[in-house]
């Protein structure tokens, strides 16, 4: 009986042995993707099992006739820094070679760090934070799709332009929400504007923002800006039309905001909020006939800018790797890194758009307002395009990010 | 007077006035929520983590009826809290029923642990960004109170749960219903001798704790984000305020409710960052000075 066990032991050992030996072989020749994202926390719509769907449909796209397998695999970080930090540590180890998406600017911060030390790819779409590629810049990470910066400049520029001149900002009380703040605060300020005053709320955890609007309108700002986003977006959002605050002339300005949160609040409530994404579903044939192949995956959510990211930046990387070869990619990071931003990128949802020595992609960003009930010719149909920024102004200067690979 | 007190407290008086009254609003869904899991406690000495997921489905439901069946608010405040209760009712027969022997950890640890899986199933069913649920036509509008715009929704929310929480006293305190419940809380075993079905009791008011936490989610949906977090964030506060009032104690957790709502209103104006902290100081203090709660029995 005790042999038995001790051989079936044994077994079972050489057998766990073998394993990881015959799976190394076998991945030689195959690309590994890992999607990094919140699968059951409060961005799980704006991020989550679309951001994986959209991975996938960029892998079987790009095909397998190029020589390598592709594989994508998916895991939660829960917006835990800690947890994404060991999936990544992880994930690396055992020969994933891109870490893609990675919401949350706590958590993208923490593999940004991650990547670096491991000498692997890492591309970040999720994360709003502008740090990523200013001080936290690395020579192993792309910022894809937008930053705090990006937003500031197209709403808070364009608000303040439209006559809305003085500030009232309402701050989710962590890294982001202050990022947002910082960046919002710096152009009301520069184009002439005020701002009254600010309230941060605690992250998370809070529901209820009538007692924080109410503050807000007491200052008598021409625009509320709200540096938060997803639920406490939508709760403001819901409760400022409650309490009459857009009715009294005020404009809420959401800083922060995907066509999935408008989903949730409901043209009826966000009807008129201004926003800026770098993508929208639909803009045109391709982005359209795009999303029905997205969609397919994940009936219920459409895809933002986030997700249109997600498959932009795998495209990219595997159209590099096919070009470098597999051996040279796994060897280096930041050799893919180096080489993806030599090409330009180029797809059928954001075009041709060049990547900076700092990490940060260029590409348009568009200022959005949000369609009336009447206006919308049916579901998901929510934006209107009022003014576009071109790729080269959309976003922070190469010289003021403070990026030290920019200063040597 | 007025002046005296804007110089005391730096802040306009009629700013300060308007957040007391939003404090005393908030705390009526603490009242509501935390009388829910006082019942619950009372007679069942189960703490009950399931609350949020299903103050979360009353709101849900309340959703479903409205774009399924076309019923709307008035509707779903009567049958949301039935729905929801039933399968409250079910829950109980199940599972929990089998856990009353045991150490209160027990139940402790099976009611989070559905109350994590329903969240993730809504979650799978309706993704994270929530669902819209518009104020009935007949509560729109703001009355103008000089002070603030008070919209008329949330003094309904504050009549409403006023008369949900004393009618639910005056069930307990004054009825025979009542004192059955109270005498099986003190010895089960004595009151079923005397003929009367005490374990269909204790399903029945397991069943109308969840409809109270419903109720509450129905009242919520209009103006919080309806989502299959909603529950989450609300009910960590909700048990501080359980603890606080005295595990069972009725009046005191409806009492403790609105008064740590307008405590927590104040702090949002002096003091934000710590507005969702400032419970949790009191709990903690509260238990250092008094372990078995203001209310409660020692």
């Amino acid at each position: 009986m005790i042999q038995a066990s001790r051989r079936s032991i044994l077994a079972a050992g050489a057998a766990l042995g073998v394993a990881p030996l015959s799976r190394a072989r076998a991945q030689a020749n195959t690309v590994r993707i890992g999607v990094l994202t919140d699968m059951s926390g409060t961005y799980r719509d704006n991020t989550g099992p679309t951001s994986v769907a959209a991975t996938r449909e960029a892998a079987a796209e790009f095909g397998a006739s190029h020589g390598f397998a592709v594989e994508v695999i998916e895991a939660d970080h829960q917006n835990r820094p800690d947890v994404g930090s060991n999936i990544a540590r992880q994930w690396y180890d055992q020969g994933v070679d891109l870490i893609v998406d990675v919401p949350t600017s706590s958590v993208g911060l923490a593999v940004n760090q991650i990547a670096r030390e491991k000498n692997k790819a890492y591309i970040n779409v999720g994360s709003a934070t502008a740090d990523m590629t200013g001080p936290a810049c690395s020579p192993n990470t792309i910022h894809w799709a937008y930053d705090t910066y990006m937003l500031a400049k197209s709403t808070g520029g364009a608000m303040v332009r439209a006559g809305g001149d003085s500030w009232f900002f309402i701050t989710a009380d962590y890294a982001f929400g202050h990022a947002l703040e910082r960046d919002n605060a710096a152009f009301v300020r520069a184009a002439g504007g005020r701002v009254l005053g600010q309230v941060r709320t605690p992250f998370p955890g809070t529901t209820d923002f009538s007692s924080f609007l109410v503050q807000a309108a007491a200052a008598r700002p021409k625009v509320i800006g709200l540096a938060n986003a997803g639920a406490d977006t939508a709760n403001c959002v819901k409760q400022a039309a409650e309490f009459g605050i857009t009715r009294r002339g005020i404009k809420l300005a959401a800083l922060l905001l995907f066509v999935n949160d408008v989903q949730g609040i409901g043209l009826q409530t966000a009807q008129g909020l201004v926003c800026t994404e770098s993508f929208y579903w639909n803009m045109n044939d391709k982005t359209r006939a795009w999303t029905q192949r997205v969609v397919r995956r994940t009936p219920t959510n459409y895809p933002n800018m986030i997700h249109a990211g997600c498959y932009s930046a795998t495209l990219h990387f595997l159209k590099t790797v096919a070009a470098m070869g597999v051996a040279a990619a796994k060897a280096s990071g930041v050799d893919v890194v180096n080489r993806m931003k030599a090409a330009p990128s180029d797809d059928e949802l954001f075009g041709r758009a060049t990547i900076r020595a700092d990490g940060r992609r260029l590409i348009p960003s568009y200022l959005f307002e949000v369609k009336s009930p009447a206006e919308s010719s049916g579901p998901w149909d929510f934006y209107k395009l009022l003014q576009t920024t071109p790729a080269e102004e959309a976003f922070r200067p190469l010289a003021e990010g403070n990026c030290p690979l920019v200063r040597t | 007077m007025l002046e005296f007190l804007e110089s005391i407290t730096g802040v306009p008086t009629p700013l300060l006035f308007g957040q007391l009254l939003l404090g005393l609003i908030n705390g009526a869904f603490y009242a509501m929520l935390s009388l829910g899991l006082a019942v619950i406690f009372g007679l069942l000495n189960i703490i009950n983590f399931t609350h949020g997921a299903q103050f979360m489905m009353g709101a849900f439901v309340a959703w479903m009826l409205l774009n399924w069946l076309g019923l709307g608010y008035w509707w779903a405040l009567l049958l949301a809290p039935l729905i929801v209760g039933a399968t409250g009712v079910i829950i109980e027969r199940t599972m929990i029923s089998r856990l009353y022997k045991l150490d209160h950890l027990y139940g402790l640890l099976l009611t989070f642990g559905i109350g994590l899986m329903i969240e993730g199933v809504f979650r799978n069913e309706f993704g994270s960004s929530g669902l819209p649920y518009r104020i009935p036509a007949e509560l729109q509008g703001a009355w103008d109170l000089g002070f603030m715009f008070m919209p008329i929704y949330r003094g309904w929310v504050v009549l409403f749960a006023l008369i949900c929480c004393l009618a639910t006293w005056l069930v307990i305190e004054k009825t025979r219903l009542g004192a059955y419940l109270r005498a099986a809380t003190e010895n089960a075993a004595l009151v079923q001798a005397f003929g009367v079905n005490v374990p269909r009791m204790i399903t029945l008011t397991y069943g109308a704790g969840v409809a109270l936490a419903a109720l509450a989610g129905v009242l919520a949906a209009p103006i919080y984000s309806v989502n299959p977090q909603m529950g989450t964030n609300l009910i960590i506060v909700v048990f501080a305020v359980v603890v606080i009032g005295g595990m069972g104690s009725i009046l005191g957790s409806v009492l403790t409710g609105f008064g740590l709502g307008i405590i927590e209103g104040l702090t949002k104006v002096y003091w934000p960052e710590a507005s969702a902290t400032v419970i949790f100081v009191i709990m903690a203090i509260v238990l250092l000075t008094r372990p078995a709660g203001l209310f409660g029995r020692a």
